[in-house]
């Protein structure tokens, strides 16, 4: 078999980072390690629920325990009677709160809010709260809180009978062609059904608040992926203005998704400060993270390929259906890779969306890409062995040279790239094609390959860059910080802008009183900031050199330069024929104590109502196929798993991925978002279900013991290769998306490999060992 | 807030007599009464508190067999020389088993009195039926999620599976548990569900564990403990054996042969089928396959547990030919 038109890398390509031998650690580019390490590892750092607060009060919810029904009736007494209860809150002395405009920016109805149910949609939904004086007093008085129920049917999961097909979402559908008849008229076809379960975003730091008011501003310590947004929900639930609502979050152990909204425990906390004038907490139990929001919703796909004898694809018609809650729309683009990754002169995609006794389901890395990409990167797999190529082979017969469905150029896709440097570095070429045909002992081995993408979503942001008066440097933004680095590269921006070493730079993140930013999701985050802060540093360098240049008082004066260069924080002409002074002395002799500088990259014309909608909804962010290209970033996963021939135990012994996320601005950090994204398509391909009792509607498995992630020691040595260039289509700097994309395509490589070493195809996950014995 | 008495017992009579109170329960390592209050199925009245008893926390092995202290944290009894050469299964189900952080505050005793991972059993607030917290409530766990219930020994009472690896070993070579004066085969120290399930151990109130002993045998200097799990690391068995093999002098008849289940039965299960069959004959691969079918003689399933039923036979085979075939 051979494996055509696969290039590495021309040695004139350049990545724009330190693998062009060029960039310091401290530049764009360079591999600086993460400037908020330090404070992590030490304890320094202070999560939002560590907070110490004078008068703080404790919070706890009750939940239902029926997945539906109605709220009979709530006996409080022995509660409202138990040592310490300050406040038992049930929908009946609940605050009228105003119903919130939702993330996408839709008007809200105009009924009120109020975050305890009465009407119960699901197991787990909040139906009252205690607030004691202690954690303790509040957890004892919230188990004596007796409710009763009028009990209604079930709807447990999307294979309840009485689910039904759901509701067709229109906005789903993507056709060209005539692909049903290019499928019925195909020489070659697969069909095939594939399932995920629900999957949960599993922070290692539980969700929860501490919120305090003081008079009509409320300030709320929350760990957020954004800021601007979850403070407008705040401030329009209360009805008090935007500006009175501060959100605090410098720290964030880890999002997944999960992260980006005010929820209804976020209500409670706030309405229970507000009705107690006391600061109060609310930590959401490990438990109760698997119901106080939405996880990944299950999905269910089917795919039909019709393809010609040697491989190229005729047709693809695609189904899907995801659950969703009975009283909230959630939905998981299905189609959103089916459509792009293969090049097809016919195509069909639907999707519904199937009501289920469930929490609204929510963002989970990489929504709509990751399971689309586990249905079609199986299908084409499948496909390969139908007609009898090799799966990268088939792959390459069937490359999008353009967006498919846009029918764009691509900004830039280096996927072509992915898989040839990604089957070298894996040894490919030595697979052996046929199913079950290589073991070490009771292993059978098996090599898998599929390929992931996601859309490259902009938006607009904003920065302040301070120099002070000793030659610091200054950057503010409400953006966040995860996990994923902003910390470290908008140092590492501002630094190169600005021309002063990156430990001169002190970045301040996680402050909704700091300058604007939008949803830190769908990897936007890097692209925005480094654009907003190269702005505002810039616009922070011109006011220095000016004042270097133009002031009296200033050593340049005499020298009427045109302009001046700062390095390793010293200003100098270019020529370098006259004084050498580091900023703070420049500073100081024209009487400054600082420059600041705040940068956007709004349209110059936008009205303060665009501003605000931008960064509190989505409404704003730009279409990745906005203007004359298509833009995303690509990766290819090579996979190899063993299978105990005896016991159906799936291990993954060996991953190579190689990866197109554009310029990197740091390519350690990149690497580790990689990684952990390939790390968490793991524990989906072979660990994680949130498994429902069938009776009860209700998740069972809610804790970290029985929902299982991977440990280190189901994770092997992980190989990352970059092959991304600069796209300047993309982002300010030349990056494309980076965090959702490692996660894209892992799933479908192990189920592929599984298949390789077993011929046995599995296609619902997780991949347990009952499924192969 | 919910109150108890706490008691630091200085002495095991101490510890013993407090014990005895109505509702007391004993605190050792932790790691399982925590976390069963913290969940709402332990509410002890008193909580007597032995973790600082003297002299409970020994290894000791020679000629005879091993004594182990009830307070030996589990970290400790693994890494012990000594009970790695001469008791390799046991030392192998206690690396296999839980994480590195509750081994290094576990003990031997409290290992043996953790309780199953039944999700029903876990959750009395959602799940108000089970007849091992409440009894006579019912059973939520028949008819519900039972990926991870017992096929072996359960009752219509019951289907929890007992959780522990370290016990399998203990009942493969015939350790004693004491309580005490009065000493007990580990085998009878457990008790099947039955109509009963809320009693899962022999031991009365006022008794406490003061340690376990395990005879020496050749069968148990040849032993292993293989462990088979969904997840690599932190995962409770989906099926386990601890096996141990010693042969007659020509190196390939099998003159003793110890076979014990875990992931599957209720208790700690010794196949003693298994044994039977295999002893006296030779160490064959399909004679070892054939008779570890035995292992699962009257297992029942509930729908989703029906791969346990499989997959344990498989794992005593291989474990059997593993110690077997190595020299």
């Amino acid at each position: 078999m051979t494996v055509h038109e696969l290039r590495t890398r021309p040695a004139d390509s350049k990545r724009g980072d330190a693998s062009d031998g060029g960039a310091l650690a401290g530049q764009v580019g360079g591999r600086l390690s993460r400037v908020d390490g330090p404070a992590k590892i030490t304890g320094a750092a202070k999560y939002a629920v560590e907070q110490q607060l004078d008068g703080l009060s404790h919070a706890v919810l009750v939940e239902s325990t029926i997945a539906a029904g109605r709220v009979r009736s709530i006996d409080t007494a022995a509660a409202q009677a138990a040592p310490g209860v300050l406040k038992v809150l049930t929908p009946d002395n609940a605050l009228r709160l105003n119903t919130a405009t939702d993330w996408l920016g839709t008007p809200p109805p105009d009924v009120p809010y109020c975050p305890l149910a009465r009407d119960i949609t699901f197991s787990g939904q909040h139906v009252a709260a205690v607030v004691a004086e202690s954690f303790e007093q509040a957890v004892a008085a919230a188990a004596l809180v007796k409710v009763s129920y009028d009990e209604a049917p079930v709807i447990a999961d999307l294979s309840d009978a009485k689910a039904g097909d759901g509701i067709p979402v229109d906005a789903m559908t993507k056709e060209w062609g005539d692909a049903e008849a290019a499928f019925a008229a195909a020489p070659v076809r697969i069909c095939a059904a594939y399932n995920t379960p629900r999957e949960y975003q599993a922070p290692m730091e539980p969700h929860g608040l501490i919120a305090q008011w003081q008079g009509d501003q409320l300030t709320v310590w929350e760990p957020s992926q954004w800021l601007d947004g979850m403070a407008r929900t705040y401030a329009e639930w209360f009805g008090v203005p935007f500006e009175n609502v501060r959100l605090v979050s410098p720290y964030i152990g880890g999002g997944f998704g999960s992260k980006a909204f005010a929820y209804g425990y976020g209500a409670v906390a706030a309405m229970a400060a507000k009705m107690l004038g006391r600061p109060v907490k609310l930590a959401v139990t490990r438990p109760q993270t698997f119901t106080a929001y939405g996880g990944r919703a299950a999905t269910r796909q089917t795919v039909a390929l019709g393809a010609n004898a040697e491989g190229q694809i005729q047709s693809i018609v695609h189904r899907g259906v995801n659950e969703t809650s009975v009283d909230g729309m959630w939905v998981e683009p299905l189609g959103s890779v089916t459509s792009i990754m293969y090049a097809t002169p016919n195509f069909s995609s639907r999707q519904n969306v199937v009501r289920v006794n469930s929490v609204v389901p929510g963002a989970l890395r990489a929504p709509g890409e990751n399971p689309s990409a586990f249905g079609i990167e199986c299908a084409i797999d499948e496909l390969a062995y139908e007609v009898g190529i090799d799966p990268l082979e088939i792959r390459l017969r069937n490359y999008a040279e353009q967006d498919p469905e846009a029918k764009k150029p691509w900004s830039t896709r280096q996927l072509r790239e992915a898989f040839a440097a990604g089957a070298e570095a894996f040894g490919w070429s030595k697979r052996s094609p046929e199913p079950r045909s290589m073991r070490d002992g009771n292993q059978l081995i098996g090599w898998g390959v599929a390929a992931g993408t996601y859309p490259v979503r902009r938006a607009y942001g904003e920065a302040v860059v301070r120099i002070l008066a000793d030659g610091s440097v200054e950057v503010e933004s409400s953006s966040i910080d995860m996990g994923q680095g902003t910390y470290t590269i908008l140092a590492q921006t501002a630094a190169e802008t600005l021309g002063v070493p990156a430990d001169n730079v002190v970045v301040k993140l996680g402050d909704s009183r700091y300058a604007r930013a939008g949803v830190t999701g769908g990897s936007r985050l890097a692209g925005v900031m480094t654009g907003a802060v190269h702005k505002a540093a810039t616009a922070a360098l011109d006011q220095l050199v000016g004042l270097a240049i133009s002031d009296p008082r200033s050593p340049f004066h005499a020298l009427q330069p045109n302009t001046l260069v700062v390095t390793e924080g010293r200003i100098s002409s270019p020529r370098g024929d006259g004084p050498d002074v580091p900023i703070a002395e420049l500073l100081g002799s024209v009487g400054r104590d600082r420059i600041e500088a705040k940068g956007d990259t709004m349209p110059a014309n936008s009205t303060p109502e665009e501003r605000y909608k931008n960064y509190t909804t989505i409404a704003m962010a730009l279409p990745h196929t906005e203007g004359d290209y298509s833009r995303h970033s690509w990766c290819a996963h090579f996979i190899e798993v063993r299978v105990d021939e005896d016991f159906g135990t799936v291990r993954v012994s060996r991953v190579v991925s190689a990866l197109d996320s554009g310029r990197l601005y740091n390519p350690k950090l990149a690497e580790s978002q990689w990684k952990g994204g390939i790390i968490m398509g793991i524990g989906q391909a072979l660990l994680e279900e949130g498994i429902v009792d069938r009776r009860h509607g209700r998740i069972v498995n809610n804790n970290l013991a029985d929902y299982l992630i991977a440990t280190n020691a189901d994770i092997p040595d992980i190989e990352v290769i970059s092959v991304g260039i600069p796209d300047p289509h993309s982002s300010a700097l030349g990056g494309k998306g980076v965090g959702e994309l490692g996660i894209v395509g892992v799933a479908p490589a192990i189920a592929n490999a599984v298949f390789h070493a077993t011929g046995m195809r599995v296609r619902d996950l997780p991949i347990t060992l009952e499924k192969l014995i | 807030m919910r109150d108890f008495s706490y008691l630091r017992a200085d002495t095991a009579d101490a510890a013993r007599q407090a014990g005895a109170l109505p509702g007391a329960m004993l605190l050792a390592g932790g790691t399982t009464l925590i976390d069963l209050a913290k969940c709402g199925v332990a509410e002890p009245e008193t909580v007597v508190d032995i973790s600082h008893l003297k002299g409970l926390d020994g290894i000791s092995v020679d000629g005879a067999g091993a004594t182990i202290g009830a307070l030996a944290k589990m970290s400790h009894v693994a890494d012990h020389a000594d009970i790695k050469s001469r008791f390799p299964a046991v030392s192998e189900a206690l690396w296999q088993a839980a994480s590195a952080q509750l081994r290094n505050m576990a003990t031997i005793g409290g290992n043996l009195m953790q309780r199953t991972r039944c999700p029903y059993f876990r959750d009395p607030a959602n799940f108000p039926a089970c007849n091992k917290r409440s009894p006579g409530s019912g059973c939520s766990a028949i008819g519900g999620v039972t990926r991870g219930h017992a096929v072996l020994g359960t009752s219509e009472a019951c289907i929890a599976t007992y959780p522990g690896d370290l016990t399998v070993a203990l009942v493969a070579f015939d350790a004693t548990v004491h309580l005490g004066e009065r000493q007990l085969a580990v085998d009878d120290f457990f008790l099947l569900p039955g109509a009963t399930p809320e009693r899962e151990h022999a031991i009365e109130p006022g008794e406490m564990i003061t340690a376990i002993s395990i005879p020496a045998s050749a069968a148990a200097r040849r032993s292993t403990y293989l462990k088979v799990r969904d997840r690599q690391s932190y995962e409770f068995a989906a099926a386990s054996a601890a096996v141990g093999i010693e042969f007659e002098a020509d190196g390939r008849t099998i003159r003793d042969l110890r076979v014990a289940l875990g992931g599957v039965a209720t208790k700690p299960w010794r196949a003693r089928a298994v044994e039977e069959a295999l002893k006296g004959k030779l160490l064959e691969p399909d004679a070892v396959r054939r008779a570890s079918l035995l292992a699962v003689e009257g297992a029942v399933d509930h729908g989703a547990n029906h791969y346990k039923i499989e997959l344990a036979p498989r794992v005593v085979a291989r474990a059997i030919l593993k110690i077997g075939e190595t020299a």
